[in-house]
């Protein structure tokens, strides 16, 4: 019987895994050869660090995403927890306004990027009217900075407010009680309990930030960030191995990076459990 | 009730970052609407650019929803698909099955179906029957949770589609990009309003399902 039961399960697992090891593994595993097969051979991957032009593309899109993950938690760790705590007049047409932007596509974002700080853009006629010049940065990396900031605060705001759901306020009221201000709480009781979260969310908005790729499409294909030098290196310039190699790179630095948090924020779980 | 100014710092921050989000999706929609937005709204206001956009751009703006459609309602069976097809299919399925498999789980993870499948069995109920009758009802919100979330990301993909796509195959932001790129910029708004105006009811949708769900789980 429940063998039976096993088999009949593992029966219905087999669409998902057979689609994944045809249409997911053995593209990967034929991407990882052709990366070590062009004129350069295996050495295609050492030339991803060797060679100036993609080693600075590689850190540049390293520190952006560092950058973006660092601003995001900041900016969405103070809205997430502001908003669990607090229950006032207007707050779910707030939360749907900043969860609306879940759903744009990276072009879009784009587009809404142009749209603050373009040509024409918000910030661009605010810094005019206040006589600073016209301030135009959507065609540069920080207008990718903003560019992925859009994209990540409404996914680790979601995140943060599951968390902060958890918390448990007798810990608050007892560091209160026992003298402690507001920033102490935030650092000892607050901040501890919400590590997980934001680790978890950190990472994955650290492995977006990596391989987001509309965004950068829209706002110039002359910005040097790794997933546009990847579809220069295959479109342009037909250099199929060396997009090949560039690609499992990324696709390593973002897994590890998942798979990082993951073992971390298990073992801070495990702890505070 | 005393809000102190804590409360007031904490509001404003939200508030900003609110502005940051929602601001450029205004000026979007206004942008779309407006004659020239170099010039601003006293340009006069004109139906124009949705228009043009109708014009250039209508079959894109419903093939995302085609596949996107299709995606949930053949998964398994792509008979009637071209090869091309196949293709973007194939890579939507496999870009959207995760967030699938993860509302499903959460919803089944919520209770325990194990008890009610056993009590069922014990009552000597084959598996199809249990598979029917208890896990697939039961999972049910979820379901539909994950298909409204599968229909939202496979309109909006964008990266996989642009690699795979032939003229034919062109989704909607295939067809944004190809209009920020090579359009005006009231142009490029019209087409993003239109890409609003079909994505916002589904999150409403989502929304109000994940809400619902939420509460029903509180009450069980």
């Amino acid at each position: 019987m429940r063998r039976r039961e096993n088999r009949t399960l593992f029966l219905m697992v087999v669409p998902a895994i057979s689609v994944g090891a045809a249409f997911f593994l053995l593209p990967l595993a034929r991407l990882a050869v052709v990366g070590a097969t062009g004129p350069l051979g295996p050495q295609a991957y050492l030339a991803v660090v060797t060679t100036p032009q993609y080693l600075e593309a590689l850190l540049s899109t390293v520190v952006l995403s560092v950058a973006v993950t660092a601003t995001t938690l900041v900016i969405a760790g103070i809205a997430g927890v502001f908003l669990e705590r607090n229950r006032f007049l207007g707050r779910e047409a707030l939360l749907s306004m900043l969860t609306l932007p879940l759903a744009f596509p990276g072009v879009v974002i784009g587009f809404m990027v142009i749209m603050l700080a373009g040509r024409t853009g918000l910030i661009g006629e605010l810094t005019a009217l206040l006589g600073v010049g016209r301030l135009v940065f959507a065609y540069s990396m920080a207008g990718l900075f903003a560019g992925y900031l859009y994209f990540s605060i409404p996914r680790v705001i979601l995140t943060i407010m599951a968390a902060a759901e958890k918390l448990d306020p007798a810990l608050e009221e007892a560091a209160k009680s026992l003298g402690a201000g507001p920033w102490r709480v935030v650092r000892d009781v607050i901040l501890p309990a919400l590590a997980p979260a934001l680790i978890a969310s950190g990472a994955i908005c650290f492995a977006t930030s990596m391989g987001a790729f509309g965004t950068a499409f829209t706002l110039a294909t002359d910005i040097k960030v790794l997933p546009i030098v990847i579809y220069t290196e295959f479109t342009l310039l037909a250099n199929i191995a060396m997009a090949a190699a560039l690609s499992i790179v990324l696709g390593v630095i973002t897994w590890a990076t998942l798979a990082a948090s993951r073992a971390v924020a298990g073992a801070t779980a495990a702890a505070a459990g | 009730m005393g809000r102190t100014r804590n409360f007031y710092l904490q509001l404003g921050f939200t508030l900003l970052v609110c502005a940051f989000l929602i601001l450029p999706v205004l000026m979007s929609i206004v942008a779309g609407f407006t004659e020239n937005f170099f010039i601003g709204v006293k340009s006069g206001l004109t139906l124009r650019w949705i228009v043009v956009v109708w014009d250039l751009y209508a079959p894109t703006i419903f093939r995302s929803m085609y596949i996107a459609l299709a995606l949930i309602l053949t998964y398994g069976g792509f008979r009637d698909f071209r090869t091309s097809w196949m293709f973007i299919l194939v890579g939507h399925v496999l870009y959207t099955l995760p967030f699938m498999v993860r509302s499903v789980l959460a919803v089944l993870s919520s209770f325990d179906f194990r008890i009610l499948e056993e009590s069922a069995a014990s009552l000597g109920a084959g598996f199809r029957r249990r598979f029917l009758g208890i896990v697939v009802p039961n999972a049910r919100s979820g379901i539909v949770a994950g298909s409204l979330t599968v229909v939202t990301l496979s309109i909006g993909e964008f990266n996989l589609t642009w690699m795979l796509h032939t003229p034919e195959t062109m989704t909607l932001p295939v067809g944004l990009a190809d209009s920020y790129a090579s359009m005006r910029l009231e142009i490029g708004s019209a087409y993003t309003l239109v890409f609003f105006v079909m994505i916002i009811p589904l999150l409403i949708a989502l929304q109000r399902y994940g809400t619902q769900r939420i509460k029903k789980v509180g009450r069980a």
